[in-house]
């Protein structure tokens, strides 16, 4: 039964909910507003909030600097992919740990869980080595490996916490119609908790697209993703804020675009199970 | 199975081919940079070697390369450093010598200014090619100095300077005697602080790495900064670097601005800057004891000793950095937006005279800082604003930090000298200067 709300507490809960929400957005909007600014506006003293003289100069400065489509192609290349691979990995693991799960499972997902608490820059130098050796530096497989490793405790965890909440029942239903491993994963398993997949899918993109550390660092160029394109428009001497902005703006359009698009579908994965 | 053919499509693809030769460069986002990358096609087309350009931040570059190069990785093969890397790398062996550029003739590496070549030098080998150099002079208001009744001499002293910034401020017109850096870094208040306390008399450690902030000149320095600011300074100043002040300066809210001579053609320029025809050049400070408070700096491209392709990045650096250069750039961009700061002969040039009213300033600037010898009394150290050892950039912004928090009132000048003494001791301890 639903519980009897007054009309004000509706009221405050949502002015409250737009004020989060504005106040979580203001940093983009920033950024959206300036791109359109000129330099002299954007680093002015007393601020415009709205462009005075609106201009598209920036988005032609950055495009004839710097090749936008090669690194957004480099960009979708290794958040698709590491995630790609990611699920590959990360659902027979989550699989293992939450159908057949032995005394030290809870450990291991600790243990995975703590590479996250590192600070990436302590295994800058081994892994730079690492890569050197195996030429692996400046190269989308690279890339696509490294995001991969980063991000796969966190595509176990929540495929895990996904799996744990689907009934063991129905799967040892399927076993005793006779489907193997393969097809219980594959046909049983992965159709019910795909708005669970769909969400990690999502989140992990998401986090590859912006992943800047190692993105940056292990690339020279070739492999450089929109994460690179941006830092090239920071400048320790001169006008740059507007030329920055732009920069941004067409680096977070397609994951923003994506974003507005599956909302539905990442708000359903992460708040699946939360109330059955 | 789809999945599975979709990850190897994805992993797979795109392995880069080389068929012609590439060479590729780590560079900043400055205004003379991004206008060679433009002009760099030409190179391209009259050696047939492609280049791939790598353009960051200040800080990210100075972290990519410096892993790099530290880990012999081999990803660039020319590299943008500035005078404090490269007698480091250059000592660590980390730089191939530029000796084929040295011994060409038609390079003229004589023609190079002295201070800026003895910078990038390491026992007379030159290390790196500069690109541009820069130093630090006074930029004023013309119009400001002459409401004040005050005349700017051409070597101006620090009492001078003190004076007039506290009659050229009106604070209910929102204008600002002077504004200096305060912002903490290595290469932020610490570029200039350390430039100034040359002109005090003051050093970072005499002539057995004793730190000597607990000396009167570094005191001097420090006092008269402050005391400076807090009458002659805009708010919040201790979170102003280059470009805070650059913004200020243009609004027409500085009186005076000591700062890098790259900035001249900035203030200078009307579309940017309300205040463009009004600006006059001083050379910086002094207190009568043979040192100004300039600093010098080039930004050098250098190439690192794992590059696999040397020969071809020394052809890269003898096009982009002699005397041609200079007339292709003058050709395409006019002489006002020739790379500044390396060679004499530029400053001999009548057109670039007539286009650049500040580069006789720029000049006397450059020469009168000598990074082999910056202080009034000696150093072990090379480096006019830096003192050229590894473990400077963390020191540095270390003292840059209390320096900062005593602008901003959070310690007296004392406390943050006696906990720059402290700082810097435990850490030339540690690192083996102080035995």
């Amino acid at each position: 039964m639903a519980r009897n709300v007054s009309v004000q507490t509706k009221i405050g809960f949502t002015i409250a909910a737009w004020a989060i929400a504005l106040l979580l957005f203001s940093p983009i909007l920033w950024v959206v507003l300036t791109a359109f600014k000129t330099e002299a506006e954007a680093i002015a003293n007393t601020p415009t909030f709205l462009p005075q003289n609106f201009t598209l100069e920036n988005f032609g400065a950055v495009q004839d600097r710097s090749d936008y489509f090669k690194h957004a192609f480099n960009s979708i290349v290794v958040s698709v992919g590491s995630t790609l691979l990611g699920l590959l990995i990360g659902i027979p693991a989550a699989w293992a740990m939450a159908f057949a799960p032995t005394k030290r499972t809870k450990d291991v997902l600790m243990w995975m869980l703590s590479t996250k608490m590192m600070p990436a820059v302590g295994v800058l130098i081994p892994i730079y080595l690492i890569f050197r050796d195996l030429r692996l530096l400046d190269t989308l497989q690279g890339l696509t490996i490294i995001m991969t490793l980063i991000n796969l405790p966190i595509i176990i965890w929540m495929l895990y916490t996904y799996f744990k909440e689907i009934p063991i029942d129905i799967l040892e239903a399927a076993r005793m119609d006779g489907a193997e491993l393969y097809n219980e994963i594959v046909h049983v398993l992965i159709p019910m908790a795909l708005p669970g997949i769909a969400s990690t899918l999502l989140l992990n993109v998401i986090l590859a697209w912006n992943e800047a550390f190692w993105t940056i660092t292990l690339t020279s160029g070739r492999a450089g993703t929109l994460t690179a394109f941006i830092s090239s428009f920071s400048s320790p001497q001169g006008l740059f804020l507007a030329k920055l902005s732009a920069a941004s703006l067409l680096a977070i359009a397609p994951i923003l675009l994506m974003g507005w698009f599956s909302q539905k579908q990442l708000v359903r994965g992460l708040t699946f199970g939360a109330v059955k | 199975m789809k999945l599975l053919t979709l990850v190897g499509a994805f992993t797979l693809a795109l392995a880069a081919s080389a068929s012609a030769q590439t060479l590729t460069i780590a560079t900043v986002n400055n205004g003379d940079m991004v206008r060679m990358q433009g002009l760099s096609s030409a190179f391209t087309e009259e050696t047939g070697i492609e280049l791939n350009w790598v353009v960051l931040e200040e800080n990210t570059l100075r972290q990519n390369v410096t892993t790099d190069i530290a880990t012999n990785g081999g990803q660039y093969d020319v590299m943008t450093i500035g005078t404090y890397e490269a007698p480091i790398w250059a000592k660590q062996g980390w730089l191939a010598p530029l000796d084929a550029l040295t011994a060409d003739a038609s390079y003229d590496v004589d023609d190079i200014l002295p201070a800026i070549r003895s910078g990038l030098s390491l026992d007379g080998k030159l290390y790196a090619a500069p690109f541009y150099g820069e130093s630090s002079f006074i930029m004023y208001r013309k119009d400001l100095m002459e409401k004040a009744g005050l005349t700017m001499p051409e070597a101006p002293t620090w009492e001078f300077i003190g004076e007039a910034a506290r009659a050229m401020t009106d604070r209910t017109a929102d204008i600002n005697g002077i504004c200096l850096r305060g912002k903490a870094g290595w290469g932020e208040n610490m570029a200039f602080l350390t430039a100034m306390s040359n002109s005090f008399g003051a050093r970072w450690f005499d002539e057995n790495w004793k730190p000597q902030f607990n000396t009167p000149e570094w005191k001097n320095t420090l006092d008269t900064y402050l005391s400076l600011m807090a009458d002659a300074g805009p708010a919040g100043a201790s979170s102003n670097g280059f470009n805070e002040n650059l913004t200020l300066f243009q609004q027409g809210k500085c009186g005076m601005w000591i700062d890098a001579t790259v900035a001249a053609s900035f203030v200078t320029n009307p579309t940017d800057s309300t205040v463009a025809d009004k600006v006059g050049f001083a050379l910086a400070p002094d207190n009568g004891l043979g040192k100004r408070g300039n600093w010098l700096w080039a930004w050098s491209l250098a190439i690192p000793a794992s590059s696999q392709n040397a020969e071809a990045a020394e052809k890269f650096i003898d096009w982009a950095t002699n005397k041609d250069y200079l007339a292709t750039v003058a050709a395409a961009e006019g002489w006002a937006n020739v790379p500044p700061g390396t060679r004499t002969s530029l400053y001999e040039n009548a057109d670039y005279q007539a286009a650049a009213p500040f580069a006789k300033m720029t000049l006397d600037s450059i020469n009168s800082a000598d990074p082999a010898k910056p202080t009034v009394k000696p150093v072990p150290y090379v480096g006019v604003q830096f003192v050229a050892i590894p473990e400077f950039a963390g020191m540095g912004t270390n003292v840059g930090q209390l320096f900062s928090a005593a602008l901003a009132g959070q310690m007296s000048a004392d406390d943050a000298l006696a906990q720059a003494q402290d700082a810097v001791t435990r850490d030339m301890t540690r690192a083996g200067y102080i035995k």
